[in-house]
């Protein structure tokens, strides 16, 4: 049932029948022009928020086709320091960063005692982290924020990161899972034999092996605790501690009033630039990460 | 508590009789501590806790600050289902949930196929070149945040200062000059929905290509020698066999779209015009940390789960009726 990113058993044969007909070459023009006008559809939106991001305030509103007159990098200059962006998006790489950290950690560990050790209970905890992955995060928001309220963790930091790593781990559990089932028992043993303990086979043994497994999941989670709103929204109201996800949905409402528009254009490049050059240029692993965790 | 290694091997009776009951050494014990209870620990008060807190303040008057909680029975639900402003959430909700899985599902296995099997070529059936480009491109939506998203596309949108207007009064269509697509009641919802599936298409798009790339060449050449054209190839040949990736990604589709919360956020923070494109989850937001009603607040969350769960169940049953099971069966 699980088809997995098949990179040798490709639909695409070797060019061996040489020139194709006129029938198969409509077909591959065609093609082409739909993926082209797709293409175009996802780059131009893009494409006018860099250029816009140049302009002023004036220019926004005038004429949304003209190119910018100068480039006005004070835009970037304005959203980073009085828009706040800057303080958002080192915010944001501290959360993002210490949750993505701790949810491998913590998902491998947990990941690794479910899929290879049996005791009482095993397969209960698994189905409920499965549970967990397909609730609403919306029905628990209300409790959540009573939760943290009576920990003190309401509109912190480290509240916001344990949030971000207990709603990521049943998903890194769930990916894992069937990597650690798959290591082969043997290397385990070997390493019992020779004197490591539980938690030296895990650390110098198991979870190397699960490297392939470890980044796929890291990549996925990356990018989702990137993205996160909801959470922050409802859990993080301070806005020194804001998320840039929060960050920007804020500045965007106030523009509507006190408008920075180029600086709102700036702010969008800021935050989508740094990620977008990292998936170019790690593009593929990412799609064979996505290919292999997605099509489950 | 014993632990037993799961992984059993050929030790002899002797030994896999030791390892059935270990001794409990420090390291297993601090082992098993740490490894379970750690990681279990934050899933129980972070997530479970939560989710059953739930369903008891969903049958309570609680209004969050005060100390005060009255056991009210279902009448929150009751109060819910003649709650005007809600249902009509749960109806676009619902509507969200039927357009944007299918469209987005269509498109992304319309463009997955023309990569795969668009190519030239009479004897065998063979991707397009420079597919990769398109991959790229058509992905980037998935690595940006759906907040920005949706303010960019909110800022396209925009009359007079927003790159639509202007293209199609460039083009001619001059009745759309000053067209506010967000902010009339007819269009506000279309033009949601067409910005979520922009968001999805590209990794729908590249879960597909993969999909169909796994299937056996040798199954294209045949239908190709039987002289099955690429339209009959691709409906009758390929959809079937990657039948069940197209049910996980409507699954997955229909969550989203059921939330949507996101984009709707970003395009129309207030519900838009006449609640046209408000959602559950925005009136669960607004009721909970706005106006202070907990208790009414987590009903409305217990009733965005159940229609999740309605509607995965509805997928699976859809699947299995039209023949799901016994396909996968004689692969």
């Amino acid at each position: 049932m699980t088809t997995t990113a098949d990179r040798a058993g490709v639909v695409a044969a070797p060019r061996a029948s040489g020139k194709g007909s006129r029938e198969g070459k409509g077909v591959a023009t065609t093609a082409h022009i739909a993926l082209i006008v797709w293409s175009l559809l996802v780059i131009l939106p893009l494409l006018w928020t860099l250029l816009s991001s140049f302009k002023s305030t004036q220019e926004v509103l005038g004429n949304p086709l003209s190119l910018p007159h100068k480039l006005r990098f004070s835009n970037y200059a304005n959203a980073w320091t009085t828009a706040g962006i800057g303080r958002y998006f080192l915010n944001t790489v501290i959360v993002v960063g210490s949750s993505l950290v701790l949810v491998m950690i913590l998902g491998a560990m947990c990941a690794y005692v479910l899929a290879r050790f049996t005791f009482p209970g095993n397969r209960l905890i698994y189905y409920s982290m499965l549970a967990g992955l397909t609730f609403p995060v919306f029905l628990a928001i209300v409790p959540l924020f009573f939760v943290l309220k009576n920990l003190a963790l309401l509109n912190t930091l480290p509240g916001l990161i344990i949030t971000y790593v207990a709603f990521a781990l049943p998903f890194t559990v769930f990916f894992l899972h069937a990597f650690f089932k798959a290591l082969p028992g043997e290397v385990y043993e070997a390493a019992q034999i020779d004197g490591a303990g539980e938690w030296r086979s895990f650390f110098s043994v198991m979870l190397p092996m699960a490297r392939p497994g470890m980044a796929s999941v890291a990549i996925f989670n990356f990018l989702g605790l990137w993205n996160q709103f909801l959470l922050p929204v409802a859990l993080n109201t301070n806005s020194n501690n804001y998320v840039l996800s929060q960050g920007m949905a804020s500045f965007a409402s106030q523009a509507g009033y006190a408008v920075d528009f180029g600086a709102l254009f700036a702010a969008v490049v800021i935050t989508v630039a740094p990620v977008l050059v990292v998936y170019i240029i790690f593009q593929r692993q990412l799609q064979v990460s996505v290919t292999a965790g997605g099509v489950k | 508590m014993t632990i037993t290694q799961d992984v059993v091997t050929e030790g002899g009776p002797k030994r896999s009789a030791r390892r059935r009951r270990r001794p409990l050494t420090f390291d297993r014990v601090s082992f098993m501590v740490v490894f379970l209870g750690l990681p279990l620990a934050v899933f129980v008060i972070f997530v479970v806790s939560p989710f059953v807190q739930a369903l008891w303040y969903s049958l309570t008057d609680w209004s969050g600050f005060s100390s005060g909680m009255n056991f009210v029975g279902f009448d929150n639900y009751v109060k819910l289902f003649h709650d005007d402003i809600f249902l009509k959430a749960v109806r676009n909700n619902i509507e969200l949930a039927i357009v944007v899985p299918l469209v987005t599902i269509v498109l992304a296995l319309t463009l997955a196929t023309l990569v795969t099997i668009g190519g030239s070529g009479t004897g065998t059936v063979r991707g397009l070149r420079n597919s990769g480009f398109y991959r790229i491109v058509s992905f980037f939506p998935y690595v940006i945040p759906a907040i920005v998203i949706g303010l960019i596309w909110a800022q396209v949108f925009t009359p007079a200062s927003g790159i639509l207007d202007a293209v199609l009064s460039k083009i001619g269509l001059h009745q759309f000059e000053n067209y506010a697509w967000l902010g009339d009641a007819r269009t506000a919802m279309p033009a949601s929905m067409f910005v979520m599936i922009w968001g999805f298409v590209g990794f729908y798009m590249v879960l597909f290509i993969a999909a169909i790339r796994g299937i056996d060449p040798e199954v294209f050449e045949a239908a190709r020698i039987d002289g099955a054209g690429r339209f009959r190839t691709a409906v009758f040949l390929t959809l079937p066999l990657i039948r069940d990736n197209v049910q996980t990604a409507y699954i997955y589709l229909g969550i989203a779209a059921l939330d949507a919360f996101v984009y709707m956020q970003a395009l129309n923070p207030g519900g838009g015009p006449q609640n046209s494109t408000l959602v559950m989850p925005q009136q669960l937001f607004t009721t909970a940390f706005s106006k202070g009603q907990f208790g009414y607040s987590t009903a409305m969350g217990v009733i965005l789960a159940a229609v999740t769960m309605l509607f995965a169940l509805l997928v699976f049953l859809v699947n299995a009726l039209t023949g799901g099971r016994e396909r996968k069966v004689r692969r």
